[in-house]
């Protein structure tokens, strides 16, 4: 009990949802004890569609479009999911051309998902320039996923069995092109961000997700492998034809913000050279598999299957009893976890941590509102 | 009593022309300082910036000004209206009153006098004033909270300020500005001085609320900071009073460690804006390539940091002086 | 003396009537539409929750404190460093004992922990 006259010590600041860094429509209540925070509280669903739903009510060729709006930043790998878990459910086996630009174009979006991260990050603590750096880099991913898949963000590009078009010579020349060129560009970011001092005061040691914190609240991707935990689904449960090629899980030491940046960074690296080597091997043939039923109904029966994207793990439980339409449609989608977590970070830091932190943890709203 | 009349004629006359010139000043300075940081930040981020209005975007500033202007004025319902509307005013007031002792050229200056720098100091720091007042008054956090900051990074950052101007009036002896830069006929003092001016510089930026030390207005964090709730020309005030300001510690830095007017050929006042823009350029330089510093760490580095260095930096400059 | 400043007050005066004209005239040329939205404080599209002027860290006392200790001290080292030329070495060591009991005080809070933002 308070004496009279005397105020509650702490009070509620809204950031959000209409708020320059929360990346879309979250709302965090604040309390606040002064200028630290005693308490975050995230508030979702500002951007619900009901996708696990509209799942029931489409057939299943219907909602493959929905699968690049869930996370519109890496959206071939939703697209590569849904497509995997029906193909599982069918039977169809993908022919290898199909699966190396599966690889390809799936790589290549990763990379514009972290240099995005990347940019807004860096704008939320306030430096604007490389922001416009890395949309220039990101512009050039852009316009060759243009040429194969005909859009540049909500791609829909892979069907079940295989891609629907080819590549050509010059997309292949692109991506050379694109990976001499952004190669040359690692100087430029380390000069202008990695090295830079008030970066490094900004995210060394400030936002750590411990190992044991992160295994606790189902944290994947690049936010658990920067607490140094090298799980990746690409090589623990390989699919497509990622178990061809060489790369490395990079981790980090801390689990700290910074570590997580430089986990990210290294990670475009790491798809670089898988693009690389898929673009060398890239084998002949066909790209669609034979003999995928016109009208897709499979057999009752029960699928999950996982892939990395560039957040984490995101998984599709389908529940098929024979019908044109799954019965029920799970989506495990990676930035729900990591959200969770988000008030334990921002507890007793600064506001300014607090974005920093939010943004470090590479969020996608309409993912965890599906 | 007759001192006083006779003063009256010609300075008053002196004091209207100087107002006149000081307010085509600061509006055609805020316009082209505009256009200038909008071009300098588009060629660092690779893009070409305002194109549309005018050869290279020049006049998209005034299109800007004239947009301002018609807007609405919007008055929350639950601000402290007196307090509210006065900040407008009072942020605008000490950056028109800094022009009075700039020396721009040998003989133009509105009032050469003898407590020039005083003056400047004193009134600049009349600016945290009014963003304590906007802020407090209109009844936002995000507002407040920028205020606070605000005058919290002012304060901290005008002791080092004011010890490190103070190694300079040591070796002219004199606050009249026309002085100091006379006092560098041989030597521009940056080459005497160089950790002063790095001070300076840090302390100008800081006073300017310019990046990496904005956060007052940190968009990430606080929205738009202590002016979240001003829209239209009050806004504008705000804005105008900031670049001024850029002006004016640029001005005051040129003064004392650039050698003022003086420079081979050209007139005064040319290479007078010639070394104020420059290091304009260089604060803008600072926003586009820097990321924001945190506040505790803000504070931290004028205390821990600044203010040991300016200290010694005096000292050093008396000891010197006295051998 | 004072007299020299009346110029200044009277700048200051024409000043203060000139920027109040402009704020007056956009006020007075604009429009103006009310609605409850648009006459609430901003909060990033929510109804604020409880008031803005809220208790706020202590830490902002302590460093207003220190400015206005370290503020004033530096202000009387400015009419020394005016005359600095002419006093000699009394004068020197004289504002060097000022300067050392400054110093001292700055590393007595530096000591005490005051200076960090925790």
């Amino acid at each position: 009990m308070l004496e009279p006259g005397i105020e509650e010590k702490t009070f509620v600041l809204n950031l959000g949802p209409q708020h320059p860094s929360t990346h879309g429509v979250l709302r965090i209540l604040l309390e606040m004890d002064g200028e630290y925070i005693a308490k975050a509280d995230p508030v979702i669903g500002y951007g619900h569609r009901g996708h696990e739903h509209m799942a029931e009510n489409r057939n299943y060729l219907q909602f493959l479009p929905n699968m690049g709006r869930v996370d519109y930043l890496h959206a071939l790998a939703y697209n590569q999911c849904w497509c995997m878990a029906v193909e599982k459910l069918l039977g169809i086996t993908v022919p290898e051309r199909a699966e190396f630009i599966r690889v390809i174009t799936n790589e290549l979006n990763r990379i514009t998902s972290h240099l995005l991260w990347f940019g807004a990050y860096l704008m939320d603590l306030g430096a604007f320039t490389p922001f416009l750096y890395c949309f220039d880099d990101r512009e050039h991913i852009l316009d060759l996923l243009d040429r194969v898949t005909g859009s540049r963000l909500t791609y829909c590009y892979y069907r079940f069995g295989g891609v629907p078009s080819d590549i050509d010579r010059e997309f292949i020349d692109g991506c050379f092109a694109f990976i001499d060129r952004f190669r040359s560009r690692w100087k430029d970011y380390d000069n202008l961000v990695t090295k830079n001092v008030i970066f490094i005061n900004r995210t060394k040691g400030v936002g750590i997700i411990t190992p044991e914190m992160a295994l606790k609240y189902g944290i994947t991707g690049p936010n658990l492998r920067g607490s140094g935990i090298p799980y990746d689904i690409r090589k623990s449960e390989p699919y497509s034809a990622y178990p061809l090629f060489n790369f490395e899980i990079p981790i980090g030491e801390n689990g700290d913000i910074f570590d997580r940046y430089v986990v990210r960074l290294a990670e475009m690296e790491q798809s670089l050279r898988i693009v690389e080597q898929a673009l060398v091997k890239l084998p002949n043939g066909p790209i669609m598999a034979e003999k995928v039923p016109k009208r897709i109904k499979p057999p009752a029966g029960e699928v999950y299957q996982a892939v990395e994207t560039a957040r984490g793990e995101f998984g599709i439980y389908i529940v098929s009893q024979g019908e044109v339409k799954p019965y029920r449609v799970k989506l495990r989608v990676p930035s729900f976890a990591t959200l969770s977590f988000f008030p334990e970070m921002a507890k007793d830091n600064l506001v300014a941590d607090a974005v920093a932190n939010l943004g470090s943890i590479d969020v996608v709203i309409p993912e965890i509102d599906r | 009593m007759e001192q006083l009349t006779q003063f009256s004629a010609t300075e008053l006359a002196r004091m209207i022309a100087g107002l006149i010139g000081v307010i085509a000043l600061v509006s055609v300075n805020a316009l082209f300082l505009i256009w200038m940081e909008r071009k300098v930040a588009a060629h660092m981020q690779l893009r070409p910036g305002p194109m549309e209005v005018g050869p290279h975007g020049a006049i998209q500033t005034i299109a800007d000004a004239v947009k301002l202007l018609g807007k609405e004025l919007i008055t929350p319902e639950e601000v402290d209206r007196p307090i509210y509307l006065l900040a407008p005013i009072v942020v605008f007031l000490p950056v028109l009153l800094c022009f009075l002792v700039v020396p721009f050229s040998q003989s133009l200056i509105i009032r050469d006098m003898n407590v020039g720098i005083v003056l400047i100091l004193a009134f600049s720091t009349l600016t945290v004033l009014a963003i304590l007042m906007g802020g407090w008054a209109s009844n936002n956090k995000y507002a407040v909270f920028g205020a606070f900051r605000s005058v919290a990074q002012n304060i901290a950052y005008e002791i080092p300020l004011l010890l490190t101007v103070m190694s300079i009036i040591l070796m002219v002896g004199s606050f009249r500005l026309t002085d100091i830069v006379a006092a560098q006929s041989r030597y521009w003092y940056i080459f005497v001085q160089p950790l002063a001016f790095i001070l300076y510089i840090i302390c100008a930026t800081a006073e300017t609320n310019r990046t990496p030390f904005d956060l007052p207005e940190a968009e990430s964090e606080l929205v738009a900071g202590f002016h979240t709730e001003y829209s239209g020309m009050r806004f504008a005030l705000f804005f105008l009073a900031e670049y001024t300001n850029m002006f004016i510690v640029s001005a005051v830095g040129a003064v004392l460690f650039l050698g003022g007017w003086r420079g081979p050929i050209l007139p005064g006042i040319f290479w007078f804006l010639i070394k104020v823009y420059a290091l304009i350029f260089l604060i803008m330089w600072f926003r586009w390539t820097f990321p924001r510093v945190r506040f505790d760490q803000l504070i931290t580095f004028a205390w821990k940091i600044l203010i040991p260095l300016a200290f010694a930096n005096l000292l050093i400059t008396a000891l010197v002086l006295k051998l | 003396m004072l007299i020299d400043y009346l110029p200044v007050l009277i700048y200051m005066l024409i000043a203060v009537g000139l920027v109040g004209v402009i704020v007056l005239l956009s006020e007075l040329l604009g429009k103006k539409r009310h609605t409850p939205a648009k006459d609430m404080p901003y909060e990033c599209g929510m109804d604020p929750i409880g008031d803005a002027r809220h208790r706020y860290t202590v830490r902002f006392y302590v460093i207003a404190m220190f400015f206005v200790v370290f503020d004033i001290e530096a202000i009387f080292l400015y009419p020394w460093a005016v005359i600095f030329k002419s006093l000699g070495w009394f004068g020197f060591v004289e504002m060097l004992v000022f300067i050392g009991i400054l110093v001292v005080g700055l590393v007595y809070v530096w000591g005490k922990g005051a200076l960090e933002w925790e």
